[in-house]
């Protein structure tokens, strides 16, 4: 009975789904006015901020099945970008979103570029190195980093002279950065380039037989992918405006990946709830302070256990749209 | 100093290799990697600690409880294969998903430490009292010869089981072939489970010779150690005992060479390097074989 209440649901979302997309749009619009609490609005942000981070990691590992464990190596990455541009040579924000982008997909084709040698198992702990070594030099490097002490003073977004230093103005400029990336990953993922992906995760020995060129691919996602998360670092330095290497771990990693695989990987509804779902909760929890991170480790190995997939993962909502229609088509055929 | 640095070197290395050596295990068997395995290697170091400090801290104490923790973190290992890996393998699911699960037992067991133990660094007072000696430049503590022998014995007890016994050969065959392993009437819950447990159990013992060399244990001994078992269990082959340990004895001469000669703060990035590198050079490690690929 359950069983039949989610596919109903499903059904339902599917052939509504332009208008979800719609109402989820105007919601987060309005969600500033609605709840003006600062705190709210700030967990918000933090919720839009991983949801481009969620969604940057999803085009590697849920749409081409490459698992990295060093998204936050990116991320860091394009912090310290707009951090040390913005506090040392005043570049604009916007600069410094353009600036993290492209230094931040130098990165990625670094990290890309093992991928094309190692597979598999190696190949997280590849990621998971590169992740660690960046965040040891970003505590190590002293003139460059301030190690750390990490880089304070980072100033707010500033347009036509108006600083927005308000919650709200970072809120809205946040979901600029969530459209700007859906729109994208629809782009990439509907487009010859998505099916050549897919075709890598499910089989790359036959992929590239059928004259996809696996190596291409892999580094454009990966370089598209950290430029994506370069940008969510750069704002989250101008947001919080203090940085530091304890912000860009392994741990951060894992929570990234958390977040869309729990969502459902390949789906980019799903990285959008799983990203808003463990952001909001471990702030809900906020009261239970230490037993925050055991509930939030309990809740993860859980969810993995009972739905390995995640949430929306493997519900392509275009097929259970087709689908739908073609029984109904078939039903009113056979009267 | 050359000297000097080569023993202690020696001895972090062999702790770091009996770490390795369940993490090996794990990853040949079940194609896991087994974040959790650190975490229980700093569990086995909390109770070692907490139960001889409550038995009156004496030398007795220190025995006692040494056996029983390492006895508990190993049962409670086997019982997040039980719990946890088992439905996921039940459930046929992607290889991502039991790896997640095992950082979600990580951040569990981390944090839960944190919890029930608290945060500060707790000093492991020095029961044993071994004192020390000299070769020529060299100060050698006993309590360091002991970790070394301890470690060789505890790694010539884990290769005689697993090259020599039936459960031994039964591990093999299951990472060499699971489904025919099952066929050939193995019960691979059991080999699994006990893989787990073993594993665990030396790596309980590992932590604890920790907590006794620096004389100190902190909730941050999972990070660091973690992260190089798996540069010293891709180091020495996957799945090959004899490489694990090796590996792991590389590692922590390496960067004791490293810390001391050139820089401590890079210190940890060292086993990353040598991982980098190793992939890059020869995927499969000092002792691996190459895996056909069949398509």
């Amino acid at each position: 009975m359950v069983r039949k209440f989610f596919s109903g649901l499903l059904s339902g979302w599917a052939k509504y789904e332009k208008i979800v997309w719609i109402v989820a749009f105007v919601f987060a619009l309005v969600f500033p006015v609605l709840f003006s609490s600062p705190y709210i609005v700030n967990i918000g942000v933090l919720c839009l901020l991983y949801v481009v981070l969620s969604l940057s990691l999803n085009l590697i590992t849920g749409y081409m099945g490459i698992t990295t464990l060093g998204h936050a190596a990116f991320y860091g990455v394009g912090a310290y970008t707009a951090a040390i541009l913005s506090t040392r040579f005043g570049f604009n924000f916007l600069l410094t979103f353009l600036f993290a982008a492209i230094i931040t997909a130098v990165f990625g084709l670094l990290l890309g570029a093992p991928t094309l040698r190692v597979s598999g198992r190696y190949l997280s702990i590849v990621t998971l190195g590169f992740c660690e070594i960046c965040r040891i030099v970003e505590l190590n490097w002293m003139d460059l980093t301030r190690g750390p002490l990490g880089i304070p003073n980072i100033p707010a977004p500033e347009l036509f002279g108006i600083s927005m230093d308000e919650p709200f103005h970072k809120y809205y400029i946040a979901l600029v950065l969530v459209v700007l990336t859906v729109i994208i990953m629809s782009n990439i993922v509907n487009s010859r380039v998505g099916r050549g992906i897919g075709a890598i995760k499910g089989d790359e020995l036959a992929a590239g037989a059928m004259g996809i060129n696996t190596t291409n691919f892999k580094l454009m996602v990966f370089i598209v992918s950290a430029a994506i998360a370069g940008v969510a670092g750069a704002f989250y330095a101008h947001y919080m405006s203090f940085i530091d290497p304890t912000s860009f771990t392994f741990d951060q990693s894992v929570q990234i990946l958390s977040m869309t695989i729990l969502g459902g990987m390949g789906s980019i509804p799903g990285s959008i709830i799983g990203a808003i779902a463990l952001t909001a909760i471990p702030e809900l929890l906020r009261d239970f302070m230490e037993w925050r991170q055991i509930i939030y480790g309990v809740i993860l190995a859980v969810m993995v256990i009972f739905k390995p997939n995640g949430l929306l993962g493997g519900f392509n909502l275009k097929h259970i749209r087709q689908r739908d229609q073609f029984a109904k088509a078939k039903e009113v055929a056979a009267k | 100093m050359f000297f000097q640095q080569l023993v202690n070197g020696l001895t972090i290395g062999s702790t770091y290799a009996l770490v390795t050596i369940g993490f090996s295990m794990v990853w040949s068997i079940l194609q896991l990697t087994n974040f959790a395995h650190s975490s229980f290697y700093m569990l086995g170091a909390y109770f070692t600690l907490t139960i001889m400090m409550a038995m009156g801290g004496t030398v007795q104490a220190f025995f006692l409880a040494l056996v029983i923790s390492v006895i508990l973190t190993a049962v409670l290992g086997a019982l997040m294969e039980r719990i946890c890996l088992r439905p996921i393998r039940e459930r046929k699911a992607i290889g991502i998903a039991a790896m997640l699960c095992t950082v979600g037992v990580q951040t569990t067991i981390n944090n839960a430490i944190l919890v029930f133990f608290g945060s500060e660094t707790k000093s492991f007072p020095d029961v044993l009292q071994l004192g020390r000696f000299r070769i020529g430049n060299v100060i050698v503590t006993w309590l360091q010869v002991v970790i070394l022998v301890l470690a060789v014995i505890l790694m010539i007890a884990m290769s005689l089981i697993v090259y020599k016994t039936k459960l031994g050969a039964a591990m093999r065959s299951v990472s060499q072939n699971t489904s025919a392993a099952h066929l050939m009437g193995i019960n691979v819950n059991f080999v699994i489970m006990a893989t787990f447990f073993l594993g665990t159990f030396v790596a309980a013992i590992a932590g604890t010779m920790v907590g006794m060399y620096y004389q100190a244990i902190d909730t941050t001994m999972a990070a660091a150690t973690g992260t190089k078992s798996m540069a010293a269990a891709i180091l020495g082959g996957i799945g090959v005992l004899p490489g694990a340990m090796l590996g792991g004895i590389i590692i922590g001469v390496v960067e004791t060479f490293v810390a001391s000669y050139i820089s401590s703060g890079y210190r940890d990035a060292i086993a990353f390097l040598i991982l980098i590198i190793v992939l890059l050079v020869k995927p499969t490690g000092m002792f691996g074989k190459k895996a056909i690929n069949k398509v």
